[in-house]
Formats: structure tokens, sequence, C-alpha cells
């Protein structure tokens, strides 16, 4: 107790008005101003009327937009008078007072950790420090709990060869469906809705599209379908100017060119949407060769070795 | 103990000198990473001067203080524990069916907060090491407050100027029975939605707002679909923030006000004896939190807890026999099994069962120990500041009081497992409460008596001849000097008779 009147000797002084070695401060003079009483007294009753007008709008039923006229009167009516008063009505003073050194006395017995009575046992510290490595290495159990391994869970979606293409409802997607220019979106068959096997169905028209060969095959009579979850951070890319043959993706406006592969034309997109394989049957509908070549959605550090 | 390492050299301060150069580093060797880390902070915050004050703090040196830690102990590994099970639990009352790897359960419709508590025990790894040892720091929680309190009340630590912290103590009581309440209702299972639903009929057995009341907690007729992510909140928020609000706000109290201490030759009302809470006082603490969590989880991995899948999800119209509270419940369930078959009707106002025994007398309990400093220094007169401790035999009123109140929650909690018992001892359970009954009386009067005679005899005994055996003969106590350095106290050295 002692060393805090030696430590502070400014703070307590100025906490103790009656010490001995300042005369008293002048004893402070509180403001007179009638005007200021009365509407600070005005708001607070205003506050007072709108509670209870409030309490009132409840039992009647509840209206939200005058339920919040009346919150503001209330909660306004408390902030306004309390401000005013401090304002008006309180002894404001500006006072200056010495800005103090942060940092700590030295101590006479050295150091704030009293320290050698651990330090010398310079063995004994590193073997803690061990013991309690191996107390964090046991709690990775709990910590390795909270999630499955990875494994190929980024590398593969739903599609599997011969699944059958439907819409979000399930139902199996006709090519009479999709009108030149037109699309859908499309997902494997038994699970519709699914969050990375969801896939855009295009119908550009036969012979404009300008891919490799083999992946030429993949897109019968012109339908071409492509990873709908962008490559930049996992957004449906859900705009498609059929005009200019180009997907573009709302939330960074990475542009993908539909027909020379999807390869992104603009915006923050490095890889292009991947392909889907797909067959055109006879009967107009359309079953996937397969599962995406490569992952879709956003890239991860081993993206392109872990596969 | 003799502490020569811990002391540098005088004077290396001069030596560097200029009010820039100053640091709270040691002067001659060279600083520790710690050190200099410690140095990096205080030129940003000063901070050294409170953490000297604070590590410097004097700690009593006797193993009842320890009490009290060990429930701030729990209490964090309940935090631990509790925070990984958090991303596991579903709470949510609405049916599912149960698929998982336990087969007898195979195909039940259960609640997905029962699906989820399933899943962590069955499939999650570490999962029902993380509940068994969550559920049982719960009950040594409660345990460990239950006999800080008692050394609290009879070495009268809790007069003036402790008496504030008794209050808040008694609240901490009352926080961490509902926390483990809230808890306990949590998995969904049978046993425990048949304590809500008596919680419930507590709750709407008092008169007037009785019926209001149990809506407005448990969100309509028991049991509603909003109950247990009600419960929830409360569990993993609103209880465990007023539990951290409270217990910081008890030790600042207790680093504020001081220790108090036993009598000793070395203990006088005006100082304070012990040891510095750095390093010795913090090294043990640290032991004993490990200590803590090693027996908890010895405990926890060996005997089971709370096997919900063996009582099942909470149908409303099933009940298991026999049920069994936790330990720290089982008097209010006492309470209730002891209640007479007693339901006025006065004036058009019925006063239901469960009233009396469920709310009245818990509440009337809770009262007196919560009231109890003022009680007695009403009582007493005595008004005075107090930082030595009294032993038992020195107030034999208080002493008795506490011993009675010991007793009463012994019947009360037989009375909880009656029928356990009564199937033990081969006893008709109607003949096991009569007796109950009767001791629920007798008992705590009987030791009243009992505990008074014992505690004055030795009184008498003592003020014959004065005691010494309590002073450690050769130990070394150090005292805080006005500079606030420290000294030996010679005044215990070989004191051996
Ligand atoms: S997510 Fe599509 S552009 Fe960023």
């Amino acid at each position: 107790m002692n060393d805090r009147t030696t430590e502070r000797p400014e703070r307590m002084r100025r906490s103790a008005p009656g010490d001995r070695q300042e005369p008293d401060p002048p004893p402070l003079a509180i403001p007179e101003n009638p005007m200021a009483e009365r509407i600070v007294g005005a708001a607070f009753v205003a506050a007072l009327l709108a509670g209870f007008g409030l309490l009132g709008v409840y039992l009647l039923g509840g209206q939200t937009q005058v339920e919040a006229i009346l919150l503001t009167i209330c909660l306004g009516g408390i902030g306004a008078g309390i401000i005013v008063w401090s304002q008006a009505l309180l002894p404001n003073r500006i006072v200056s007072e010495t800005r103090h050194p942060l940092r700590s006395e030295p101590d006479e017995e050295g150091g704030v950790l009293a320290a050698p009575a651990i330090t010398r046992r310079t063995m004994l510290i590193r073997l803690m420090a061990a013991a309690f490595a191996g107390l964090g290495a046991a709690l990775a159990i709990p910590v390795f709990s909270l999630g499955p391994a990875p494994g190929r869970d980024l590398f593969v979606t739903p599609w599997r060869s011969g699944l059958r293409l439907v819409d979000d409802q399930g139902a199996v997607v006709h090519r009479d469906q999709i009108p030149m220019g037109g699309l859908l979106t499309v997902f494997p068959d038994g699970s519709p809705g699914s969050a990375d096997g969801q896939t855009l169905l295009i119908n550009v028209g036969a012979g404009l599209l300008q891919v490799a060969p083999d992946r030429l095959s993949w897109a019968p009579e012109g339908f071409v379908a492509y990873s709908k979850v962008c490559t930049h951070a996992g957004c449906p890319v859900g705009l498609y100017r059929a005009s200019l043959h180009s997907l573009i993706c709302p939330c960074h406006q990475s542009t993908f060119d539909v027909l020379r592969g999807a390869v992104p034309t603009g915006g923050p997109a490095v890889r292009p949407l991947p392909q889907l394989p797909i067959k055109l049957q006879s009967d107009g509908t359309f079953v996937a060769l397969g599962d995406f070549t490569e992952p879709v959605g956003p890239s991860f550090w081993n993206i392109h070795s872990g596969g | 103990m003799a502490d020569d390492a811990g002391r540098l050299e005088p004077g290396g301060g001069e030596q560097r000198g200029g009010d820039v150069e100053r640091s709270v580093l040691p002067p001659v060797r060279r600083p520790t990473e710690l050190e200099r880390l410690a140095d990096w902070f205080d030129g940003r915050t000063g901070f050294g001067r409170y953490a000297r004050m604070a590590l410097r703090k004097v700690f009593p040196d006797h193993w009842t203080f320890l009490l009290g830690e060990v429930a701030l102990f729990c209490f964090v590994i309940l935090l631990a524990t509790g925070v990984f099970m958090t991303f596991f639990y579903t709470p949510d009352s609405r049916p599912t069916t149960y698929h998982g790897p336990y087969a007898p359960l195979a195909g039940a419709q259960v609640s997905a907060a029962f699906e989820s508590v399933m899943r962590l025990s069955f499939e999650v790894r570490a999962g029902l090491l993380m509940r068994q040892i969550h559920h049982w720091t719960a009950l040594v929680f409660l345990g460990s407050i239950g006999v800080h309190l008692a050394r609290v009340f009879f070495t009268g630590a809790f007069r003036r100027p402790r008496d504030i912290n008794w209050l808040i103590g008694v609240t901490l009581l009352l926080l961490a029975l509902a926390e483990g309440f809230t808890g306990y209702s949590l998995p969904d299972d049978l046993l425990s939605g048949t304590g809500l639903r008596i919680a419930y009929s507590a709750a709407l057995s008092i008169p007037f707002i009785g019926p209001w009341l149990a809506s407005l907690i448990f969100g309509g007729e028991f049991p509603t679909l909003e109950l247990i992510s009600r419960l929830f909140v409360f569990h993993v928020m609103l209880l465990p923030g007023l539990l951290i609000g409270a217990i910081g706000t008890h030790l600042l109290i207790v680093y504020v006000q001081t220790h108090t201490q036993y009598k000793s030759r070395a203990t006088r009302e005006d100082n304070v004896v012990g040891l510095p809470f750095w390093p010795g006082q913090v090294f043990r603490s640290v032991g004993l939190l490990f200590l803590t969590a090693a027996v908890i989880a010895l405990i926890a991995g060996l005997i089971q807890i709370n096997p919900v899948w063996l009582y099942g999800p909470f149908i409303p119209y099933a009940v298991s026999s026999p049920a069994q509270p936790d330990w720290y419940v089982g008097w209010l369930e006492g309470l209730l099994r002891l209640g007479l078959p007693f339901e006025p009707t006065i004036l058009g106002v019925t006063i239901p069962s469960p009233f009396i025994p469920g709310i009245v007398i818990p509440g009337i309990l809770f009262t007196i120990l919560l009231l109890w400093p003022f009680i007695e220094a009403r009582a007493t007169g005595d008004h005075a500041e107090h930082h030595l401790l009294d032993w038992p035999w020195e107030s034999p009123i208080r002493t008795a009081t506490g011993a009675a109140g010991i007793a009463l929650f012994l019947v009360i909690t037989l009375a909880g497992g009656n029928d356990v018992i009564g199937v033990f001892l081969n006893v008709p359970v109607e003949t096991l409460t009569a007796i109950l009954r009767v001791l629920f009386v007798v008992l705590p009067v009987a030791t009243w008596l009992l505990i008074y005679w014992l505690a004055s005899s030795q009184r008498r005994r003592r003020a014959a001849g004065a005691d010494t055996s309590h002073i450690r003969a050769g130990g070394v106590a150090i005292r805080r000097t006005a500079t606030g350095g420290f000294e030996e106290i010679d005044a215990i050295e070989g004191d051996a008779d």
C-alpha cells in the first residue's frame, strides 16, 4: 500500500482535493440555467409518455412503424435530456494534468519476475516446456475431431459416368428445354441441388465451339456443360450474355468465354470453368460420361499436384 | 527456503543513470527472453508496477485455502471441454430418426439434440472422454464450492469486511447450481426430461404468478419445442457470462482485501503473513490445476457417467426408475419426496403440493445462507473487522448451526435417493420416507445440540491452558514491509516447546 503514495503522488493529489500540499480549489460553481432545466424536464416527460404509449400500442396489437417512432422518442428523450443536462447544467472546467512516463520504476530486487530463482534451473525449464509440448500434442486429438480429413473431397463431385442430367427438382432435362442461346442449371441424377455438382448446360449451337478436338466430343450438337462454381472464390456463375457467349460471375466480375472452353477473359479468376463430358441420347436427354477431369471451384495449395 | 538466488546486487541502477534508460530489467545479469518481453510490454503500458504488486501478493500457507482454487480450476476445465462440445451439439428438440452406430437405438425417434449427443459420444474422436470429463468436473465443481463454503463458514472468514464476498460466493453457488441443472438437461434424454418436467411443475406451483412464470421460462406448456434451445442459451451464454463476471469480482475482492489467516504467533489483525504469489505460489497453483485436471481425467476416463444411450430419448409419457439426478440437485428432489400431501385451497387460491418443499423451503434455506454474516453480526453485536480466523470451537453456536445445516442437507439428499436406498436395504419406500421425515426434524436438532456441547467444552479446555500446537515449529515466515520488501519474522523460529 505504501508504494502507491510514492509511485503516484500526482494522481493521489488530484483525487484527494483536501491534500495539504495544494490550496483547496475554489468550490465549483453550479451553472444557473432555468431554460435548460425546462428543456431537460420536457425531454424526460416526453420519454415517459412515449414509453407508456409504446406499451399501449403493444397491448392494442402492435404496429411496427408506430412502435419504432415511440421507441425513438423514449430513448431519444432520455439521451437528449442527459446531454443537455451535462452541457448546460454541470460545471464544465477544463483541467490540465502532467503526463507521466509509462515505464515502471526500476525494481530494487532486480526485475519484476524475480527471475533468477527460476532461470537458474535451465534444464528444468526446458523439460517443463517439453512437458507442455507433450500436452499440446495430446490436445491434437480433440482438435482433429472437429472435422474429417479433407481426403479427396475437393477433387470429386457427384458426377459419374452414365448419370442423367436433371434440373434442380430432379426432373430429367430434355434438349427441347434449352433453345439456342439458352442455358439451364443441371445436376447429376440423384443429387439435385448439389453444391459442387452444379453445372451449366448451354446451347451455343453446333460449329461455334473452338475447343480441343477431344473436348469437342464432350459437347454434342453444340450443347456444352461447364461447372457453375466460379474458379475464383466459389460463387455460382449466374450471368450469361448470350450475344458475347460469355459467362459472368456476379461476385467479382470474372468473365469466362463459353466458346473457348470457358477460359477467363476478365476479372480475378485464373482457371477455366471445368467442362463436364456429356452425351446426347437418342431420346433427347443427356448423360454424363464421367466426373469433371479437374477440381471444380476455387484453388487450393495442392490442386495441381494432389489430383 | 533461503532465497539468496533471487537477490541481485543493489546499486546497479545508478550506473546506468538517465531517465530514458530506466528499465525494469535487472542491472547485472543479461536479461532473459521472458524479461525482455515483460520490459517491452512495460515500456508501452507501465504495467510492471501493477504486475509487481500483484505478483507479490501474500498468499496464506495453509491447504484449506486451496479449496476455492480447486473450484476455479474446475471452472477452467468446464470452459475448455464445454467449448469443444459446443461444436458438436445441436440445440434442437425437433424429432429425427437415429441412424448411428449404437444398434439398440437404431431407427428410434429421437430429438436432434439427443442425436447430436449420441454422435458426440460414439462417433467423435475423444468426444465421449470430453463429455465425461465435463460432467465429472461439474460434480467436482459443485463439491469444491461446497467444501470451500464450509471452510469459510466454520472459520468465520465471512465476517466484515468479507461479508460482501460471501454474498458473491453464495450467488456463485446458485449460478453453478443453475449451470449444472441446465447442462444436465441438454442431452434431452429420458432422465433429464423428467428433471425438467419437475422443475416446470415447481415453477407452476407458485401462487398467482406460477402459470405465467412457467410459460415465460419454458416458452409455453411443457414440453415445448423452444425448451432445448433456450436451455442452451442459458447454459453456454448467460450463466457462464454471469459466472465469469462473478468469479472475477470474487477474486478481485480477495485481492483488494487480502486473505484471512489462522491465528498464530506471527499473525495479527494488522498484518498479512504468507508466501508471495510469485514465484512459489504460482508454481503451486499451476501444479494444482494440472493435478485437479489429472484426477478428473482419470475418473472421467474410467467411470461412466450419464450414459444417455441407456436412458434413451425423452418421451413425455415414459419415465425411468430409479430416477436419480446429479448429487447437487438430489436435495431439491429429496425435499419434494419428503413433502406432505398437503394442498389447501384458501379463498379460491390453491397452494399446490410442490410449492412448500420445492420453492418455499429452498428459498428459506438459501436466504439464511446468504444473509448469515448479517444474522450473526446482529446476534453477537460484533460488527468489527476480522482478519484472523476463528477455530470452529471458538464460536460454538456458529459451528453447531453449520453442522445442523450439513445434517439437514444429508437427510434431504438421502431422501432424494429413497428409492435406491429402499431397494438396497429391502425396506418399503413409504417406511423409509416416514423415517426420513422424522429425521428431517430430529437430526439437525440433535446435531446442533451435540456439536454445541462438543465445541463449548473444547473452548473451555483450550481457555484453561493456552495451546500453541497449531504454530509450526522451525518454520520461516516472511513479512511484507512498508516499503514493499520482505523480511523474515524471527518470532516463529525455534518455537518448538
Ligand atoms: S467468385 Fe466469381 S469472381 Fe470471385
